[in-house]
């Protein structure tokens, strides 16, 4: 509506959301497939997740089709900047914390995180690793004790 | 009186060192984070969770309803000081609330909402008290057929009332129950859609949705737009409302906590709904019509109160049912079910201590966030000037750290990098997350209530109509269906 050029597949919203419900649908579909259905009165474990796939792909197609009647634009840019650096920030924590312990993990979470920011100040951005590793340390190793090695073999026990 | 032997029963258990200090604990906690702009009571309750995970049910329910509070309490001053509601239903309170602000009344508008917010509270407490046994035991009537109809109508109103589009809001409702049934099959034992990862067998961690979906994808969503935001700060300091404030406020206040009290207990945003509407009443009812958008007292009373006596009577479906009427109080069943308590109403027989001594903290938290609040207000504003480039940084960290914790497993670290990511990408295509979450607990409840109905009725589907209070169930969701429906089926006037 807010422009007179038909936004092109990739920009339609309702098409996008609706290809990607009737994917899921269907994946769950043939995911299904292979658990047994069993019948209305003795159900499988194929049975509710077959159904509430084949809904899923339904409801998709319909958006599909509206999307391609009434196309509507994708509001505002993707953020690939801040989305990637949060996600690169969050599977850095998973992959670190128990290889090189918590401090190191934390370390990464924090300063990756940072530079999703619009305004990144490396100083600003060291100083807040630097006080939320600590206060972190503080609360789930000593307040909560949970025995998250600090380092590679460095427990804090007390 | 049987309500007050229970309330004394669950003031005894309320009034322990213990659970005071864990109810003062979670109100403060709450304040803190949802005092944060653009954090709502959903982020701060997902990131909070892990941290009650490690305490015995009746403590970490208090501790979690006093978060709820206390986020809910927190995101109105933001929407007064900021102009940054941390969710829909403290949208309005923007209006009037951020004018009075700017007029150097944002004393008088905080403590009004402190007020009204108490009052609701209270008023929603011994509705729950009052309202909730009869319910419960009406609902001991229910067989799975009936259960079934309650959850469909409950999700079906839940995703169609939710601002945005409803066929959107259905999809994600049924995304969320492939999602709440993933994992190992209750009835056969085998494995579904765990492709092949251990981490995965258990299913999806509640606390991985809650905190992929409501905070890494919301994270995202405010770094790519970046708003100009003015805070005042340096104004709050008369906080006492005139004696003119409060007789113009009394009244909104009452009405609002009516209209609230009733709106919340529907599913769907009760909460944003009641706001909403008893901001639209206080301006028909008002003498003066103009003077609501330049900062009248009463769209801030009114609001606020209807919000905060609806966050309360959404607990009565939850509590007496197992029905979450809203995202929260979804997050609210999966935590309790994590306890270990089957949601519904055996809970007010099996653990009277911990439904009525969560009743008598809520009363208690409630309190106790008038206290906190007014003489720490210079706090929460401090809170408000901190830039969000130190908060989201933070905000990831805690998430990390609570979703490491609750299995000591970096799989459900990984997970919610992928939940966060998915949930981003489905916000930009505006599919709202609230009806998923819902889907998503109440997935596996249904499919047992659905496979145990139609057992019983060996495999005859009508079973669902037949029985009466099921047939009123489907009527609902058939009536709400139809609202939705009829502006399509209408020629467009357009």
């Amino acid at each position: 509506m807010e422009s007179p050029v038909k936004p092109g597949l990739s920009d339609n919203r309702d098409f996008i959301a609706g290809l990607l419900f009737a994917l899921i649908g269907v994946l769950a579909v043939v995911l299904a497939s292979d658990y047994p259905f069993g019948s209305t009165m003795w159900m499988g474990p194929g049975y509710f997740p077959t159904v509430l796939g084949g809904v899923l792909a339904l409801f998709g197609i319909y958006l599909m089709i509206r999307g391609l009647r009434v196309a509507e634009r994708i509001k505002g840019r993707w953020g690939w900047r801040p989305l990637g650096f949060i996600t690169l920030s969050i599977v850095l924590f998973a992959a670190t914390v128990e290889r090189l312990g918590l401090v190191p993990a934390l370390f990464a979470v924090l300063l990756v995180s940072s530079l999703a920011g619009r305004d990144f100040r490396l100083k600003d951005a060291l100083v807040l690793t630097l006080v939320m590793t600590t206060i972190a340390v503080l609360i789930f190793p000593y307040g909560l004790r949970l025995p998250y090695p600090l380092f590679p073999g460095v427990l804090w026990t007390y | 009186m049987d309500v007050l032997s229970h309330l004394v029963l669950g003031f005894s258990v309320a009034f322990s060192l213990e659970n005071l200090l864990y109810c003062f604990l979670g109100v403060l906690l709450g304040t803190l984070v949802g005092v944060l702009p653009g954090v709502g009571p959903l982020v701060t309750i997902a990131m909070l969770f892990p941290i009650t995970f490690h305490l015995p049910a009746v403590p970490a329910l208090i501790m979690l309803a006093g978060i709820y509070y206390g986020a809910q309490y927190g995101g109105s001053t933001t929407s007064i000081l900021v102009n940054l509601p941390g969710e829909t239903a403290s949208a309005v309170t923007c209006i009037d609330g951020y004018q009075m602000a700017r007029q150097g009344r944002a004393g008088p508008a905080l403590a009004t909402a402190a007020l009204a917010s108490f009052f609701a509270g209270c008023v929603g407490t011994l509705l729950i008290a009052l309202f909730g046994p009869p319910l419960g035991e009406w609902a001991l009537k229910f067989g799975a057929a009936e259960y079934f109809s309650l959850m469909l109508m409950g999700l079906v109103a839940a995703a169609v009332l939710t601002q945005g589009d409803p066929v959107k809001g259905l999809a994600m409702v049924v995304l969320g129950l492939l999602i709440g049934v993933a994992g190992t099959d209750v009835n056969s034992g085998m494995s579904r859609f765990t492709f092949g990862i251990p981490a995965l067998s258990d299913g999806l961690g509640f606390t991985v949705v809650a905190v992929g979906l409501f905070a890494v994808a919301e994270i995202v969503a405010n770094l790519e737009s970046r708003d100009a935001r003015e805070v005042f700060t340096s104004k709050v300091r008369n906080l006492m409302p005139t004696a003119r404030d409060l007789r113009d406020s009394a009244w909104p206040a009452v009405r609002g906590t009516a209209l609230g009290a009733v709106f919340g207990v529907l599913p769907g945003t009760g909460a944003a709904l009641s706001s909403f509407a008893s901001y639209m009443i206080e301006k028909k009812l008002a003498r003066d019509p103009g003077r609501f958008g330049r900062g009248a007292i009463e769209g801030v009373a009114a609001p606020e109160a209807a919000n905060n006596a609806a966050a309360q009577t959404a607990f009565i479906p939850m509590l007496t049912l197992g029905i979450p009427a809203s995202a929260t109080m979804a997050l609210m069943l999966a935590a309790m079910m994590m306890q270990g308590i089957e949601p519904g109403p055996h809970v007010m027989v099996s653990n009277p201590d911990l439904f009525w001594g969560m009743i008598a903290s809520m009363w208690i938290g409630n309190f106790l966030l008038v206290v906190l609040n007014l003489p720490l207000v210079g706090m929460w504003v401090r809170l408000l000037r901190v830039p969000y480039r130190w908060l989201f940084p933070s905000i990831i960290m805690f998430s990390c750290i609570g979703n490491y914790g609750v299995n000591n497993n970096p799989v459900d670290v990984y997970l919610v990098a992928l939940v966060g990511v998915a949930g981003y990408v489905l916000a930009k295509l505006e599919c709202e997350p609230a009806p998923l979450i819902l889907g998503y607990v109440l997935g596996p409840l249904m499919e047992e209530y659905v496979r145990r109905a139609l057992l019983l009725s060996r495999g005859d589907p009508t079973v669902f109509f037949t029985r009466p209070i099921s047939l009123a169930f489907m009527i609902g969701t058939l009536f709400v269906l139809f609202i939705v429906i009829r502006p399509v089926l209408r020629p467009k006037t357009r």
